[in-house]
């Protein structure tokens, strides 16, 4: 029977849930105009941001503990709701122009980031699965928004595929980890590993793994990302980059950091390799790409690596919290740096899908000056070069990891990020160094969004203390 | 504790083997016609007409996905049925919240005209 304390843990997941039901009835019987269904979703959203940063500094466990309320949570929620309201906003004009509006637009977003809050509030493996689906499903669905477009189609049915199929190893490691422990509640899990033969139990989380790495596109599991990020509408592949990269790592981290402790050092060498082949192949890959949203994909493949880089001394008590909070803080670097570039992608994009190529940015900066210092401080942001949060971000990283005894890694990464440099700089060279001409669309909450996002790449990183104290507080003990 | 998972090794090999040996021995001893009937998909069967793959309207895709949703919430029903005094009144609520989710979505459906068959 469940206590009130269940449903208070759970409070700003089930708000947004009821939300997006009613919107979904107010969109289909009462709304005409679309723009009022978006604004309703950035409200639902904005409201459920409150109450989750009311819940600043309480911890709870809810429904038998199924679900959790910590430091954790909270700040991957206020994330991830973060981006959903950005999602909204890239999205608002966007759907217009592309001749896409519908509402089923805002609700699919809304359960979507119902989906990942809960994800990041799981401690049983059977509610990591369901959330997983709720965060999935929806998208599935958003990248085939523009049906019409037979890419498209292609991205919602390729995305769909490749996700019910990682979706399959996420199960069959649950299957494993249940056939090895007797349980799926994580803490019985840990408190089972130690006294269990492991050889299951090792080859149930690295199935697991395998699920986590199809969501958050880590090499060798990336193939599908290319090809859904450049199919998907635009702002749907920006809300999609960061939303389900939030919530498959928050999974990753809570399942990794409090079921297996146990068999860490066998899975440190895992996300280990993972980590360097991730941040080599994405990188190398995207320099052949002359599509910005292709180039875009494969940064975000490889920044999956940077990240992932974070959770290789998973295991050290020593030097876990560090490196996860690190981790943390560039996860939320990379959001705001990430909406900010889809963004200037999107003011850039055309109707008939001209304006898509890296050569399209010539000249960018004769004519709106804005738009291309904004674009050139979130390419700087993604190599990782001052005065951007970026560069903090990797600051912090590559100190956590080099502290944790990976120097190897570390050095990996920096080349990596060198190499890195190449293609985000010739975006910069384009807009600056070359003639050329282009429509750029002006939109009010686009522009406030890229405004935004580049103010706040810059702003943070003079004052990065305050972003880095709530990730360290926000570590999981 | 892998020791436990023997019997079914066993089974596994053991399995494998009577398939193989079941095939085995008709490939050898069976007699081989080759011919053009021998080749169709339903020897001695209705003739085949037309390409495998055809165009479907894709309502009736509609329709099945609505029928397995509806069928699943009867699934749900079932043991909930079976088991409606030991829940109470607190299992009599959580199967109104069910119901309530699930009637968003049918007047949803309904509104869009997914029960029509125009």
């Amino acid at each position: 029977m469940p206590q009130p304390q269940d449903y208070q843990t759970l409070l700003p997941v089930i708000v947004l849930a009821v939300w997006a039901c009613a919107l979904l009835l107010l969109d289909s019987f009462l709304i005409q105009r679309k723009g009022l269904t978006a604004c309703l979703a950035a409200a639902g959203l904005a409201i459920t941001l409150g109450l989750t940063l009311s819940q600043i500094g309480r911890s709870s466990s809810g429904f038998s503990g199924m679900v959790v309320l910590d430091g954790f949570s909270t700040f991957i929620n206020a994330l991830q709701l973060v981006s959903g309201l950005l999602g909204v906003a890239l999205a608002y004009a966007y759907v217009k122009r592309m001749g896409i509006e519908r509402g089923e637009y805002y609700t699919l977003l809304l359960f979507s980031v119902v989906g990942m809050m809960l994800m990041a509030q799981a401690t049983d493996l059977i509610v990591v699965f369901i959330a997983l689906e709720m965060l999935s499903i929806p998208l599935y669905v958003l990248a085939a928004f523009n049906r019409t477009q037979a890419a498209s189609e292609e991205a919602g049915l390729k995305y769909f595929l490749l996700g019910a199929f990682s979706t399959g190893f996420l199960v069959y490691g649950i299957t494993l980890v249940y056939g090895a422990t007797a349980s799926t509640n994580l803490s019985a899990i840990f408190a089972a590993a130690s006294s269990t033969s492991n050889l299951l139990l090792t080859i149930g989380a690295a199935l697991i793994l395998v699920g986590f790495g199809f969501k958050v596109a880590v090499v060798p599991f990336h193939m599908w990302t290319p090809d859904v990020y450049q199919g998907a509408p635009t702002a749907v592949t920006g809300f999609m980059s960061s939303g389900a990269k939030i919530a498959g790592f928050a999974a990753l981290l809570r399942v990794f950091a409090t079921a297996f402790p146990a068999i860490a050092a066998d899975m440190t060498d895992i996300l280990w390799a993972l980590a360097a082949v991730t941040m080599i192949l994405g990188n190398l890959v995207a320099i052949s790409q002359t599509d910005i949203k292709r180039m875009l994909a494969y940064s975000s493949i490889a920044h999956a690596g940077y990240i992932l880089m974070a959770f290789v001394p998973y295991g050290n008590p020593a030097v876990a919290p560090v490196s996860i909070a690190a981790g943390l803080f560039y996860l939320a670097a990379y959001v705001i740096t990430n909406f900010g570039a889809w963004g200037v992608v999107i003011a850039l994009e055309q109707p008939d899908g001209k304006g898509l190529q890296i050569s399209d940015y010539s000249g960018l900066f004769w004519r709106k000056r804005g738009l291309a210092v904004a674009m050139t401080v979130f390419m700087l942001s993604l190599i990782g070069f001052p005065p951007t949060i970026g560069m903090v971000g990797k600051f912090y990283l590559f100190r956590a990891i080099i502290d944790g005894g990976f120097t190897g890694l570390a050095i990996i990464g920096v080349i990596a990020s060198l190499v890195s440099a190449f293609y985000y700089l010739r975006v910069v060279v384009n807009m600056f160094m070359r003639e050329g001409e282009q429509k750029i669309e002006r939109e009010f909450w686009l522009d406030l969004t890229w405004g935004a996002a580049a103010f706040l790449t810059v702003a943070i990183s003079l004052a990065p203390g305050w972003l880095f104290y709530l990730a360290s507080a926000a570590g999981l003990r | 504790m892998l020791l436990e998972y023997l019997a079914i090794a066993l089974l596994l090999v053991v399995s494998t083997l009577v398939g193989l040996i079941a095939i085995g021995l008709g490939e050898l001893f069976g007699p081989k016609i080759k011919s053009k009937v021998k080749d169709e998909p339903y020897e001695s069967g209705m003739p085949v007409i037309g390409a495998g793959t055809r165009r479907m309207p894709v309502r009736f895709y509609l329709i099945a996905v609505l029928f397995i949703l509806f069928d699943i919430e009867v699934v749900f029903f079932l043991p909930w049925a079976v088991a409606f005094r030991q829940l109470g009144l607190f299992g009599m609520f959580e199967m109104v919240v069910f119901i309530v989710i699930l009637l968003v979505g049918y007047a949803y459906a309904w509104k869009k005209g997914a029960l029509e068959w125009e």
